[in-house]
């Protein structure tokens, strides 16, 4: 068994929380670019340019390129052969976003209860989601999610008699009724199958994946690029001024499910996608 | 062109600007999202003394992010309105001239917009970054136990914004996106 120490995790969390909110992932920076050269529409392009220097201003002065810094999103991959040691791994993530939103002048958006509704004044806890996984390493990715894109995703139980048409209406439905809410342009996560709490879980992690990286199986390819393109054509535009540019892409998982049910999710996230990872 | 306003903003003001317009703001704005609406809505049902004064000013719907050490403010970007509409049309009613936010607006807040004529700007969702450089203080105004979501008097310089849906009711929603679509 290969140890992990729980201050690692905690520092390594910690580390990641500035940087994650205030530099956006290659993948995602670089299609906002893309997309901007592409953009036919005038306001829309010239809304597109803001957004790149708002990335610029974000990077060179430390400052978050948004001011929700999310809940933080924390997926771990513990591998089967490794064990944590010296303390709670759970706590340890805790402690890292702890820390390391207070020493990134990071915004604390947690409530301790949902109704009652009292700032935790730490935005802990974190949302942890834990994969066991083959080999001795812990992969730790951080997605600080902010809930302006959260609050406009959907889940639906469809028939399997709705078919691959009924899950593409559902999801341009999804970003047709969230319009210009989720801050325009937008990237679209979705889970297909499962049962009806994996499939928000998958919906989420499609969202982890690189927009560089279409899914593995040409069928569900075609789907992401078709949907992209029809998500496109509602002309709801950055920051839903109108323009071609309402999503920087589609990402889709999927999981096997029961011969009953077919379980859709649309998980929206804004243009401010936010991820970081770290093996150790 | 981009026309330059004052906060507090006069109704004559408000009843000038068209959805579409880009505006730089300049003068005083108060910060108050989900968690003060309630309150200030709740001050006012009860007849008690409003903490700023509400006729002709601003607010801006947004939690900032905390400020470094030698900064005005952190990241300030704005949130997302509708969460202001159960509160929106009782502040209007109240005095409220204009509210920078982003997203759609919900047919009770449009309907007294016209009635009282009152502006909504939007700005730059996830702009958090560019926005925050045209706030040039910010001071404590009152709920600091609700940490972000306590209410801040911002004075700003040329922040920007775009008319979303002006005193007539017009939208930028709907004209920006059907004028992209009849351009296709």
């Amino acid at each position: 068994m290969r140890e992990i120490s729980s201050g690692a995790v905690t520092a390594s969390v910690c580390q990641m929380c500035a940087g994650a909110n205030m530099v956006l992932p290659e993948d995602i920076a670089g299609r906002i670019r893309e997309c901007r050269e592409r953009e036919p529409w005038p306001a829309a392009r010239d809304t597109l340019d803001k957004l790149c220097q708002n990335m610029d201003i974000a990077r060179r002065e430390a400052i978050p390129l948004c001011q929700d810094t999310g809940m933080a999103c924390v997926f771990l991959a513990l591998g089967q052969d490794a064990r944590i040691v010296g303390g709670d791994l759970y706590e340890a993530v805790h402690e890292g976003i702890r820390q390391g939103y207070a020493q990134g002048y990071l915004r604390r958006s947690v409530v301790a209860d949902p109704l009652r509704r009292k700032n935790t004044g730490d935005n802990t806890p974190a949302l942890i989601h834990t994969d066991i996984v083959p080999g001795d390493r812990l992969t730790i990715t951080l997605s600080p999610k902010g809930f302006g894109s959260e609050n406009m995703s959907r889940l639906a139980m469809l028939t399997p008699a709705a078919g691959a048409a009924g899950v593409k209406d559902f999801v341009v439905e999804t970003v047709s009724l969230a319009g210009p809410n989720p801050c325009p342009p937008i990237v679209v996560g979705v889970g297909i199958g499962g049962s009806f709490d994996q499939v928000a879980l998958l919906a989420k992690k499609a969202l982890l994946r690189g927009l560089d990286e279409p899914h593995p199986d040409p069928y569900y390819r075609e789907m992401e690029l078709e949907l992209w393109e029809k998500i496109n054509r509602l002309g709801i535009g950055p920051q839903g001024f109108g323009g071609q540019t309402t999503a920087l892409g589609v990402s889709i998982e999927t999981l096997p499910t029961h011969i009953a049910g077919l379980p859709v999710a649309v998980n929206i996230s804004c243009h401010a996608t936010r991820r970081v990872s770290v093996v150790l | 062109m981009d026309i330059r306003l004052r906060a507090p903003l006069t109704k004559k003001a408000a009843l000038e600007l068209r959805a579409g317009d880009r505006v730089l703001l300049n003068g005083v704005i108060y910060t108050a999202r989900d968690a003060a609406h309630a309150r200030l809505t709740d001050v006012l049902e009860k007849g008690e003394a409003f903490p700023f004064d509400l006729q002709d000013s601003v607010i801006y719907y947004v939690g900032p992010s905390p400020a470094r050490p030698g900064r005005v403010i952190g990241a300030a970007g704005p949130t997302t309105s509708y969460r202001m509409d159960a509160y929106a049309p009782r502040l209007i009613e109240a005095g409220l001239r204009g509210m920078i936010g982003k997203g759609m607006r919900s047919p009770q807040v449009i309907d007294s917009m016209k009635k009282y004529g009152a502006v909504y700007f939007g700005a730059l969702g996830g702009g958090a970054a560019l926005i925050a450089g045209s706030v040039v203080a910010a001071e404590p105004v009152c709920y600091e136990d609700l940490g972000t979501e306590a209410v801040q008097r911002l004075t700003v310089r040329d922040f920007p914004a775009t008319v979303v849906i002006d005193a007539q009711g017009a939208d930028l929603y709907r004209l920006g996106r059907a004028d992209y679509l009849r351009s296709l």
